[in-house]
């Protein structure tokens, strides 16, 4: 009895082995994506979010524009650029704080989409490896990362599972 | 489906019933007994993440460790001009006596080069002004206000065309400018002769900005009346008047600077590091260039719509001019495009092209020189054939050339300096040097390429340390050090990302900071960057290659009687 009550093979449904290890290999592999883009930003001191933001051409480039143009809203854009793809990085990896992480993760994937997305006649100094029309692989996460936010996994691999044993149920 | 939409992860489980179908959830609250109980299992499946973490570390350092090995592998060739930005000597304090300049010619140079003393005519900065009402990202009026105030005042003006001696007089009034404000300007006095103007007891300095025909002597006056010059290029129109010039200059003592702002780009002095420093291996062959495509760039500039022998002292404009024709409306708007006059694409656009070069290499005066070119599009038949006559009413084009192209030998120095141009091509081509290890382009920036035929780096392309097919390095105005490239998103980043985190820092024409070292050297003593010796060596090598081209023949220098023969 004690087994059944075990977590993993807890009452209101669960996943399926094989859909809750697809679940985390997608989560670890975005995660690992997010932290090491979010390492190899801080380690290059010329790193900035000004070119990119710079670029935007869609109807959201006044706002994209101002924070280029503004440089004390870049250094913080720029700022929140590097420690949040680590922090989101480390959370999915980790499976801490998941669904905070899976969020925030998903937003700005999906802002750095709304910036530069590939439309008709708009072009960008960086090329990008692959063809692409509306959609594109930034659009992909953002869209990955939706689905890790409805079908969360860190209280099972991760993290927060410790910390979801621990709290307090009244 | 209501259901499941209603469910959120806060109630507690057992609340609905299990549905083997349905997947998507974790539990929504431990089991009540299992709280503070943590297992074995519950660890493992918790530190999954961890190991996972440290493999990324592990090779994303392992990455960095490999590419700062190359970085300062590479960084090691440079030696000592590795490091440092480009040694720019400092501006000393301005706030020294006011200089009273006088101002002859104010056509469009000479109106450009009143801006850059903090000068402009009210009418432009009215528009500006104007401008910025209805775009808030217009910045001229900014930019112009927050230049250095070099502590000024324009005392005289001159100029034949009464349209451009009244806006030189605007100039001289218009408080809009840097330091301007809450002052009053007493404006200056327009003198129709030059000679009145240098006469003038209240002008201790004068700015030249004339066609080239009236140069020489301008110059030779101003030196002997006691006024510092400022001229602009080319600095004669003739090897005599070059020659004389010369020698009034080294007499009077007096500070001379000549027009070529190339003197203050940061990266040229860089790039004459990086030569010096032997980075390129031995230079053999210098490659500069011209394109344009435009009739504004060919100098088929507008003529004014009061232009005429009434506002314009034609006789007096002609009185320098070998030849002397009939009053002529585009020879006076368009002067550059005639020999009696200028110097056509010689002395126009080699000489700058020149100038940057003999900074980088201070080689002086060609042994040798051919030019050749000719008139192929702006002459009337060829370029009424793409052009509107009534958008250019012309009766006479041009008599210098519009494709135009010298080589100089060095001997001494192995090398051949190439100048290519052309008015009728947009072509960028920019400016190379070409060394045996590694070849050089200087524009704003610098990009230095190994070659794989190098000696220098052979070992270090067959470690792959280097790779020949992205430069070595870039450098970057206002960039704290020079940083070796690995990658091309390196490349991309070092030279795009460093454009847009260039912050704080402060931004002037290259034109002001020339003239700011000019008036430095006026109040504090010591030697202008473009001097007269400089202004020499680049006078001769462009007559020479305007003598080849007229005389179609291979023209030398005789560095020992000190003429072109």
């Amino acid at each position: 009895m004690e087994e059944a009550a075990r977590l993993d093979h807890l009452g209101p449904s669960e996943y399926r082995k094989m859909q809750l290890t697809a679940l985390v290999i997608l989560r670890v592999l975005i995660g690992w994506h997010f932290l090491y883009e979010g390492f190899v930003k801080v380690i290059n001191p010329y790193w900035s979010a000004g070119g990119y933001l710079s670029e935007s051409k869609w109807i959201f480039r006044g706002f994209f524009h101002w924070i280029a143009d503004t440089p004390a809203l870049l250094s913080i854009v720029d700022f929140v650029n590097e420690w949040g793809l680590i922090l989101v990085g480390l959370g999915l990896i980790l499976g801490l704080f998941t669904r905070p992480v899976t969020i925030a993760g998903m937003i700005l994937v999906f802002m750095y989409w709304l910036c530069n997305p590939p439309f008709i006649g708009y072009t960008y100094s960086m090329p990008p490896e692959g063809s692409y029309i509306i959609v594109n692989k930034t659009l992909i996460e953002a869209a990955a990362l939706f689905v890790l936010v409805l079908f969360p996994t860190g209280k099972q691999f991760g993290l927060d599972r410790l910390l979801f044993l621990t709290k307090k149920t009244s | 489906m209501d259901q499941e939409e209603s469910r959120n992860f806060d109630e507690p489980a057992g609340t609905e019933s299990a549905s083997t179908e349905s997947v998507g959830t974790e539990p929504a609250s431990p089991p009540a007994y299992t709280t503070g109980k943590i297992e074995r299992r519950d660890l493992l499946k918790a530190l999954t993440g961890i190991p996972i973490v440290g493999v990324l570390f592990w090779r994303a350092f392992r990455k960095k460790g490999i590419d700062d090995f190359r970085r300062r592998e590479i960084l090691s060739e440079l030696g000592d001009i590795g490091g440092a930005p480009a040694i720019i000597p400092q501006m000393r304090h301005t706030a020294g006596e006011k200089i009273r300049l006088g101002i002859i010619g104010f056509g469009g140079e000479g109106e450009w080069l009143s801006r850059c003393a903090g000068f402009a005519t009210s009418e432009v900065t009215d528009s500006w002004s104007e401008a910025l009402l209805e775009d808030r990202g217009h910045t001229a009026l900014r930019d112009f206000l927050a230049q250095t105030d070099l502590n000024l005042e324009i005392t005289a003006v001159c100029d034949l065309f009464d349209v451009r001696a009244e806006r030189a007089l605007s100039a001289s009034r218009n408080n809009i400018r840097p330091g301007g404000e809450g002052i009053t300007l007493k404006g200056a006095v327009h003198y129709h002769h030059y000679r009145d103007l240098l006469d003038a007891s209240d002008v201790d300095a004068v700015i030249i900005a004339t066609p080239d025909h009236w140069h020489s002597r301008m110059a030779i006056d101003a030196v002997r009346a006691g006024k510092p010059v400022y001229l602009e290029k080319c600095m004669t129109r003739t090897e005599q008047e070059a020659q004389d010039l010369y020698r009034a200059v080294k007499e009077s003592g007096m500070p001379f600077q000549l027009g070529h702002q190339n003197r203050q780009i940061e990266a040229h002095e860089k790039a004459r590091e990086i030569v010096e420093g032997g980075i390129l291996g031995p230079v053999n062959l210098v490659e500069t260039t011209t394109n344009r495509n435009s009739p504004g760039g060919a100098w088929v500039y507008s003529i004014h719509e009061e232009g005429n022998p009434d506002t314009i002292d034609w006789e007096l404009f002609q009185v320098a001019a070998p030849h002397k024709v009939p009053f002529s409306a585009e020879r006076f708007f368009r002067w550059r495009c005639w020999f009696d006059y200028g110097t056509g694409l010689s002395g126009d656009l080699f000489s700058h092209e020149y100038d940057s070069v003999n900074q980088i290499l201070k080689m002086g005066i060609p042994k040798s020189v051919v030019a050749s070119g000719g008139i192929y599009f702006y002459d009337n038949d060829k370029f009424f054939a793409h052009h509107d006559k009534e958008e250019f009413p012309v009766v006479e084009m041009r008599d210098v050339p519009d494709v135009f192209n010298v080589a100089c030998e060095y001997p001494d120095r192995n090398m051949t300096l190439v100048y290519s141009a052309t008015l009728s091509s947009g072509r960028h081509r920019g400016l190379v040097f070409m060394g045996h290890d590694a070849s050089m382009e200087v524009g704003n920036t610098l990009t230095v390429t190994a070659d794989g035929g190098s000696t220098r780096y052979r070992q270090r392309i067959q470690q792959k340390i280097i790779d020949t097919s992205l430069p070595l390095f870039s450098y970057q105005p206002g960039q704290e050090r020079i940083d070796a490239i690995t990658s091309a998103s390196d490349q991309y980043f070092l030279t795009r990302g460093l454009m847009y985190t260039y912050r704080g820092g402060r931004r002037f024409p290259t034109n002001h900071l020339h003239i700011a070292e000019w008036l430095d050297v006026i109040r504090n003593g010591g030697e202008t960057s473009c001097n007269i010796d400089r202004g020499f060596e680049e006078a001769i090598t462009c007559h020479m290659a305007t003598r080849s081209y007229l005389e179609g023949r291979r023209v030398e220098w005789d560095p020992v009687r000190r003429k072109i023969v």
